[in-house]
């Protein structure tokens, strides 16, 4: 069946879906973080689905192998990966100042502390 | 040493900041990063030279040739803007001492100068590279620095702007690495002047459509295009005023920067504006961005969000005049980059001075201000001016193109539009002199002093710029043309 042949691709889609509903539906701060490294993951997969060559093997040079998978994607994402995690903990490092500031992580809950602010100074 | 100039631009910022934590003394830290950011405005001039004599520069980062390995590629667009960063950033860092001295504490401000570097650090490489995902790596050092910088804020609000900003610009992010990865799919390279080559023989098919889509929206989300923008306000409005000066002149600015080396270097003016409705996306939201983004502006109490919501709509002028897509429309977009650069810089370091003395940008604390701290007042002034377009400032000079080029393709309706957005800027400019100007002073008030000289100069350099280039018009007109003739070249 054409339609699930390229189900690598589906995945892709189904996980970038996900995540970024999380990342709308989600008043919590961390479960939103959550959802925007799953937004992240599908691009990666998304990348290595590019990459690889089918019958390929590792991109390690040796007598026995003739075809290998493109070894670039991979080093790129391996890029993106470390990117991914340097904004998650900066984001969790904030959630977590959030934390102490507000003493909530929720997000309905800063906006009216906020709101409250601004209706008392200014 | 010369033939490695390109790459000297990028490394002594990302090498300054490491540095900077051996040093530790914020004292010390300060003289040194303006040492750095000096050292990096004499290599923007020397590129500007170099490219100026010998035309594009192309420097292979190890000895690689390019599409194996990473170029970086100066033409007359990213030197002059890498001048306008360098410079702006150098400015800025005079005033950060006593700034930042009353806003954080002397333990955290060596940690603001890191993170100001390395915001440095990937502006300056995105302007420098030519590789397509090299872009995308130094964006997200960029973001990842001022997401810091905004965090740092005195107000416990600047905590959750920076949180925010950094989900949208997370998403607008990824957004371009989707388009990238697409690109890459069909083309196999990353090489922006290869990619350009190749994507000529897949241009019609779906899959480099969706990538211009993903790299367009990520790119306006960075960019904060009117309604994408809901990140910037408070994000400028919370961060230590510095971070705003520095954010404000330049981030966005860099991302338009990447907009058009797309849109003209890679994908080429045909395939955007011919096979894709280009034109009336960009002018229906950016002009919805001049109208809007200025009518919040009016309704603001804090005067930093006022002139983040200006900021929007400014934004909204440069995208107008890169969606017309003539040359003359593509001059008015960077004529308006720098002089919106200097503009914002000036209103902003003054801004910074009203917090180092009054401690608030409440508008009501700016009651009678304009007897107790006229220079600082008359600088937000003639910025303010120059954002309403006031003939002898830079503001009119962009503005008179715009129009021009407006009514070149015989758009009135949209040039008449534009103008009312000037008197809507001129409404909420004149908000801030009523206060400042025919209040009087709050009574429970004491009388407050000027801001300190090292404030005040700075912004003042900034406001004799803006006074300087809508006067004498002919380097920043004559690049801007030059630079609009050389991306519309690079099309045929």
């Amino acid at each position: 069946m054409n339609f699930l042949e390229q189900y690598n691709y589906w995945i892709v889609i189904l996980l970038m879906m996900s995540g970024f509903y999380i990342v709308i539906a989600h008043g919590n701060l961390v479960k939103k973080l959550m959802g925007l490294t799953i937004f992240q993951t599908s691009v990666f997969i998304l990348y290595i689905s590019v990459s690889k060559v089918f019958g390929g093997t590792a991109p390690i040079l040796d007598d026995s192998y003739e075809v290998y998978s493109n070894p670039l994607p991979h080093v790129l994402i391996l890029t993106a990966i470390v990117v991914g995690v340097a904004t998650t903990a900066l984001g969790l490092a904030l959630a977590v100042r959030i934390k102490e500031a507000y003493g909530t992580v929720e997000e309905d809950v800063i906006q009216e502390k906020d709101l409250q602010q601004e209706g008392s100074t200014e | 040493m010369i033939q490695h100039l390109p790459i000297l631009q990028v490394i002594i910022p990302l090498l300054a900041a490491p540095i900077c934590f051996i040093l530790r003394e914020a004292k010390l830290v300060r003289w040194f990063v303006l040492l750095a950011n000096i050292m990096a405005f004499v290599v923007s001039i020397m590129l500007l030279q170099q490219v100026n004599a010998n035309g594009t520069l192309v420097y292979t980062l190890g000895g690689w040739e390019a599409p194996i390995g990473i170029e970086y590629r100066i033409d007359e667009l990213n030197a002059y803007l890498l001048i306008l960063v360098t410079s702006i950033s150098t400015i800025t860092l005079m005033a950060a001492g006593s700034s930042l001295t009353k806003e954080m504490k002397e333990s955290k401000q060596t940690y603001f100068y890191i993170a100001y570097m390395l915001c440095l650090t990937g502006l300056l490489g995105i302007l420098a590279t030519g590789d397509a995902f090299n872009v995308f790596v130094f964006l997200e050092i960029s973001s990842l620095a001022s997401y810091t910088m905004i965090a740092m804020g005195n107000d416990r609000r600047s905590l959750w702007a920076s949180y925010q900003y950094l989900i949208m610009g997370t998403i607008g992010a990824t957004f371009i690495l989707i388009g990238i990865g697409l690109m890459y799919m069909m083309t196999g390279t990353l090489n922006m002047h290869d990619l350009a080559g190749r994507l000529v023989e897949v241009e019609q098919t779906k899959t480099i459509y969706m990538a211009f889509a993903f790299f367009l929206v990520g790119v306006c989300l960075k960019l904060a295009l009117f309604p994408l923008h809901l990140w910037l306000p408070n994000a400028y409005a919370y961060a230590p005023s510095i971070a705003t000066v520095f954010l404000a002149a330049t981030a966005t600015k860099v991302a338009i920067y990447i907009l058009l080396r797309f849109i003209f270097s890679v994908y080429g003016f045909e395939f955007s504006f011919t096979h894709l409705p280009l034109t009336e996306i960009l002018v229906t939201l950016g002009l919805l961005g001049v109208i809007a983004a200025s009518i919040v502006a009016i309704y603001q109490t804090n005067v930093k969000r006022l002139f983040a919501y200006s900021s929007v709509s400014q934004i909204g002028y440069m995208i107008l005049g890169l969606g017309i897509g003539t040359k003359t429309g593509l001059s008015a977009t960077l004529l308006h980059l720098f002089n919106h650069a200097l503009m914002k810089s000036a209103i902003f370091l003054a801004l910074a001075g009203v917090v180092y003395r009054v401690g608030s940008v409440n508008i009501k604390a700016f009651a009678g201000l304009g007897r107790q701290m006229p220079w600082t007042m008359a600088a937000i002034v003639v910025g303010g001016l120059s954002l309403i377009g006031v003939p002898l400032t830079v503001g009119f000079v962009s503005k008179w193109y715009l129009v021009l080029a407006l009514l070149e393709n015989g758009w009135w309706p949209i040039a008449v539009l534009v103008l009312i957005g000037s008197l809507l800027a001129m409404a909420y400019i004149w908000r801030i002199v009523e206060v400042a100007y025919f209040k009087p002073a709050l009574q429970n008030n004491r009388s407050y002093k000027e801001a300190p000289l090292t404030i005040l100069v700075p912004a003042w350099i900034f406001v004799i710029a803006n006074i300087y280039f809508g006067i004498d018009t002919s380097f920043t007109a004559g690049i801007s043309e030059k630079t609009a003739e050389l991306l519309f070249g690079v099309v045929k």
